[in-house]
């Protein structure tokens, strides 16, 4: 067997969540999770710091919760699959959230994804 | 023995749940996407299928960071939805089968997957979803499921090649089962998006169309990428692809190939380009 050396190359504007990510994000993710439930979603709607403190969150998770800005979210640690539930207890969905991370209005933003189907084909348009 | 009828794939937007409890699918948004399912029903019809295997990445309803499998094997007779926090309707229990999960756990062990076993698991809407987009005129889909979560939520991921191995040792297993169940293997998940970072809105369509290709003429295609190389191409979402490499990995067996049923693929619902593939074993 030949051992494998991880991939760590850079993709533009994105960041893989890895185990240093997963370390850094633990409580603000761990609180996220605990959004499944409605009495915790109910609970932290009542009294964020209250409850972001019941959850251990450092400054920066707290300051980007409060702020509800997903980029610092991200960089506070947040995993996207968790943030989800945190972005639904406003209301907010996939299209919101990405018009916010990449600076554009919802409607730009929904018209930036259905431009994708301009793309051109493949096999005309090879990959590798 | 048991017959292994082919496999399913399908993306599992959260969306598409509102979209079927409000009955949308006509409407000009969802059309596109849901009108790629009525030949697999017809298909489905014909086949009838008793047991479905299905590969899925749970999303933060079962399995927290504090343990977090690379493979997870369903071992319940009945699966439940709960509430996900995003507000979508939650689905009624799916009926399990032990038996094939137990069966499926001793092939696995014993060709060295060292997976976890799971008497007890939620499954979200990248399990129940599919299936009622399958068998959308039953309350609950008229079948027993096996469950198998892949992990897409922390990195490292397992390789594309793992994963398409553990799917043919998943095919091994189910057309060792002394049983006379009419077995399909499902994927659910991708094709290309990306949900966080400014690279939100990421969507690939070109190798979104190879890969749906590569599904049925040069299954291991792939196999070659690393699990950020597969980020790159298809995006940080769109590693969900792993699952349809498990679903035709299942399909090797024997290597009689398989016919294409149908597939179709659009662009977009929500963030994603969506695609959905139904294959037949060719006997």
């Amino acid at each position: 067997m030949s051992s494998r050396i991880p991939d760590t190359h850079d993709i533009p504007g994105t960041t893989p969540f890895d185990g240093s990510m997963a370390q850094k994000g633990y409580a603000l993710n761990k609180m996220c999770f605990s959004f499944n439930d409605k009495a915790n979603r109910e609970a932290f709607v009542a009294d964020p710091e209250g409850y972001m403190a019941q959850y251990g969150l450092n400054p920066q998770q707290a300051e980007a919760v409060r702020t509800k800005q997903v980029l610092a979210l991200l960089q506070a640690g947040g995993n996207a699959y968790y943030l989800a539930k945190f972005a639904g207890i406003f209301g907010l969905n996939m299209q919101d959230i990405g018009a916010q991370q990449t600076g554009v209005s919802k409607p730009e933003f929904m018209a930036k994804l259905a431009a994708a189907n301009q793309q051109p084909d493949w096999p005309a348009a090879r990959i590798v | 023995m048991a017959t292994l009828l082919g496999g399913l794939a399908t993306s599992h937007i959260p969306a598409i749940g509102h979209a079927i409890a409000k009955g949308w699918q006509q409407e000009p948004y969802w059309k596109p996407f849901f009108d790629g399912f009525p030949p697999i029903h017809r298909w489905l019809e014909q086949v009838r299928p008793e047991v479905v295997v299905v590969f899925y990445n749970d999303h933060g309803l079962n399995f927290f960071l504090d343990k977090m499998p690379t493979f997870a094997v369903g071992a319940a007779a009945e699966y439940r939805n709960a509430d996900e926090g995003w507000g979508i309707p939650t689905l009624p229990p799916l009926a399990g089968c032990p038996e094939l999960s137990w069966h499926l756990i001793q092939h696995l062990v014993a060709n060295e997957f060292d997976i976890v076993t799971c008497q007890e698991m939620l499954v979200d809407h990248a399990c129940s979803l599919p299936l009622k987009l399958f068998w959308p005129t039953h309350e609950v889909a008229p079948v027993q499921i096996v469950p198998i979560d892949i992990n897409t939520v922390q990195f490292p991921l397992p390789t594309a090649r793992r994963v398409y191995q553990l799917g043919r040792a998943v095919g091994e297993a189910i057309a060792a089962w002394d049983s006379d169940k009419r077995v399909l293997v499902m994927a659910t998940g991708g094709l290309s998006h990306q949900l966080e970072g400014e690279r939100a809105g990421f969507i690939n369509k070109a190798f979104d169309q190879q890969f749906l290709e590569s599904m049925v003429s040069n299954p291991e295609w792939a196999t070659q990428f690393s699990d950020l190389e597969l980020v790159e191409r298809a995006g940080t979402q769109g590693v969900e692809l792993l699952m349809w490499l498990a679903m035709r990995g299942a399909l090797t067996r024997g290597g009689a190939g398989v016919r294409k049923v149908h597939s179709n693929y659009h662009i977009p619902i929500s963030n994603t380009a969506t695609g959905v593939l139904a294959l037949e074993c060719l006997a």
